[in-house]
């Protein structure tokens, strides 16, 4: 794998850190006048989403990891594993509930996702932003109170939870924004 | 932003105008105190020897080299202007561009405006007065002004002594400190340490919304200013911050000659440490203060980073109208 020097640090970079890997999410060129630089960056462990700080000095070197992100239609989950295929290769592969983390609740069958591969092993899988769902239970509210005031929880056909407003009902259609967890509208069929 | 876009300037027309409008005022701050405005040359025979600056060098082929010699992009104008103060120039301040090499970040550009001045007859303290003046002027209100020494500063952040901890020392206060990292840090001297620990601890802690002055830097930190006879494990020099931003950089400077090459021949010998290029002794300089530096204080200041002061601004790149990408 190749190497990256300080000079090449951006957001996104994919670097070995510890055995693991991580993005950077913000890297600051930090120099006294007259003295000693440094490149402080803030990192995301791409395996357990945690995000540290560390400090370099500038010029120093560090492994690049290999990561790449790739579309990947989600097609079924066995009981344990759920099993993705590239949409031009078909080429399949699996991934552990590790890997597909919250992803979980959001996405079905046919869904285009972006997986993320560490030397070849998928190491996460970001949902669709917007997902469709069907509404597996709900209570039914009550009649005329159509106020933006609170709402209530909804259970989804994934087994998310998500608060809708009053007026959405059992057997009903929604989008979903899945970065937030939120509510966006109807979805007509 | 698309690519199509970037012919515009990184800064808004309006912080453009409010640069200028500090340029002005520091043109008027030294016609009112009768300091002689100069300018230097920008490229010179000589690089910086300083192992923590690198300088960008060029071609220059015609009448006086006919086979071509480098010259040197200046990272300063000091010892031009230093060579002016021998020849009797009186007090002088430059507005120049600086270029250097490896720089780039929210704070820094490799090419940027440096305000430089010297003052003949001022103690360290009298330049210190006059910076704050300045900043007084430019900056407008009465901001809270604070002095300490390098030491101070240090023992107030992290309580341990600048001047006399070892290299294992500063690692664990570096470690202490929870700087991510230092532990796997390799750095080349206690100097570097010691930056450090000025960056990542000491500098977020100075006064958020008035001036600093950090002076008696660690002689191994001297760069071209005078030992404390009084106490020479410290220098002359003193850096001003301003909402903990590092703004100015001033010496009560260094006129002995045979000093001055000692230093020199100190810097070149980092370099070679360091597998840095070496670079060439300034001859000029030595033989301008062979002849007699008039007894003086001299400090640089980050003319950009004044403007960010004065506009609110977070990065360089909005101060400036075409930063390193869009030059």
């Amino acid at each position: 794998m190749g190497i990256y020097s300080t000079n090449e640090f951006k957001g996104g970079l994919k670097i070995m850190l510890d055995g693991d890997p991580y993005s950077i999410i913000e890297n600051e060129f930090v120099k006294p006048g007259k003295g000693q630089a440094f490149n402080r960056v803030r990192i995301r462990n791409l395996k357990t989403g945690r995000v540290i700080e560390r400090t370099f000095k500038s010029g120093d070197t560090v492994e690049a990891a290999d990561v790449v992100e790739t579309n990947m239609q989600y097609l079924y989950n066995d009981g344990e594993q759920w099993h993705f295929m590239h949409p031009e290769t078909f080429e399949q592969l699996t991934a552990d509930a590790t890997a597909v983390g919250d992803a979980a609740k959001w996405i079905k069958e046919q869904d285009v996702c972006i997986v993320t591969l560490w030397n070849g092993v998928p190491l996460g899988v970001t949902p669709p932003n917007f997902v469709v769902l069907s509404i597996v239970e709900t209570d039914p509210g009550v009649r005329g109170d159509t106020s933006g005031g609170g709402g209530k929880p909804a259970t989804l056909e994934t087994g998310a939870v998500v608060r809708v407003p009053l007026f959405v009902q059992t057997g009903e259609l929604i989008k979903v924004d899945t970065r937030t967890g939120e509510y966006v509208s109807r979805v007509k069929e | 932003m698309s690519g199509a876009d970037d012919w515009r300037p990184t800064a808004r027309l309006d912080v453009l105008a409010a640069r200028a409008r500090v340029l002005a005022a520091i043109r008027g701050f030294f016609a009112e105190a009768g300091v002689l405005e100069v300018e230097t040359p920008a490229l010179s025979f000589a690089g910086s020897t300083d192992p923590a600056l690198a300088s960008l060098s060029t071609r220059y082929t015609g009448p006086g080299a006919p086979l071509g010699a480098t010259l040197w992009l200046q990272t300063s104008p000091e010892l031009a202007m230093k060579r002016l103060l021998a020849a009797g120039s009186g007090p002088i301040w430059q507005l120049c561009r600086v270029f250097r090499d490896g720089e780039r970040g929210r704070r820094h550009n490799p090419e940027f405006s440096l305000l430089e001045w010297y003052r003949p007859g001022f103690s360290m303290h009298d330049l210190i007065d006059e910076v704050v003046a300045l900043l007084r002027c430019v900056l407008g209100g009465n901001p809270f002004e604070e002095r300490l020494t390098y030491a101070e500063a240090f023992e107030r952040a992290l309580g341990v002594d600048p001047l006399g901890a070892t290299i294992d020392a500063l690692q664990a206060v570096a470690v202490r400190a929870g700087i991510a990292g230092a532990e796997h840090l390799r750095l080349a001297d206690r100097d570097a340490w010691l930056d450090l620990l000025m960056t990542h601890c000491v500098e977020p802690g100075l006064a958020a919304n008035g001036i600093t002055i950090v002076h008696d830097y660690p002689a191994s930190q001297a760069a071209l200013a005078r030992l404390r006879e009084d106490e020479p494990r410290v220098a002359e020099r003193f850096e001003v911050y301003v909402r903990g931003v590092e703004l100015a950089n001033g010496f009560h400077e260094l006129g002995d000659a045979a000093e001055q090459r000692r230093r020199f021949d100190a810097d070149n010998a980092r370099r070679r440490s360091a597998g840095l290029p070496e670079m060439l002794i300034d001859g000029r300089l030595l033989a301008a203060l062979e002849s007699g530096l008039p007894d003086c204080c001299g400090v640089a200041l980050g003319v950009d980073r004044l403007v960010m002061l004065a506009t609110g601004a977070q990065t360089i790149d909005e101060v400036i109208a075409f930063p390193l990408e869009r030059a």
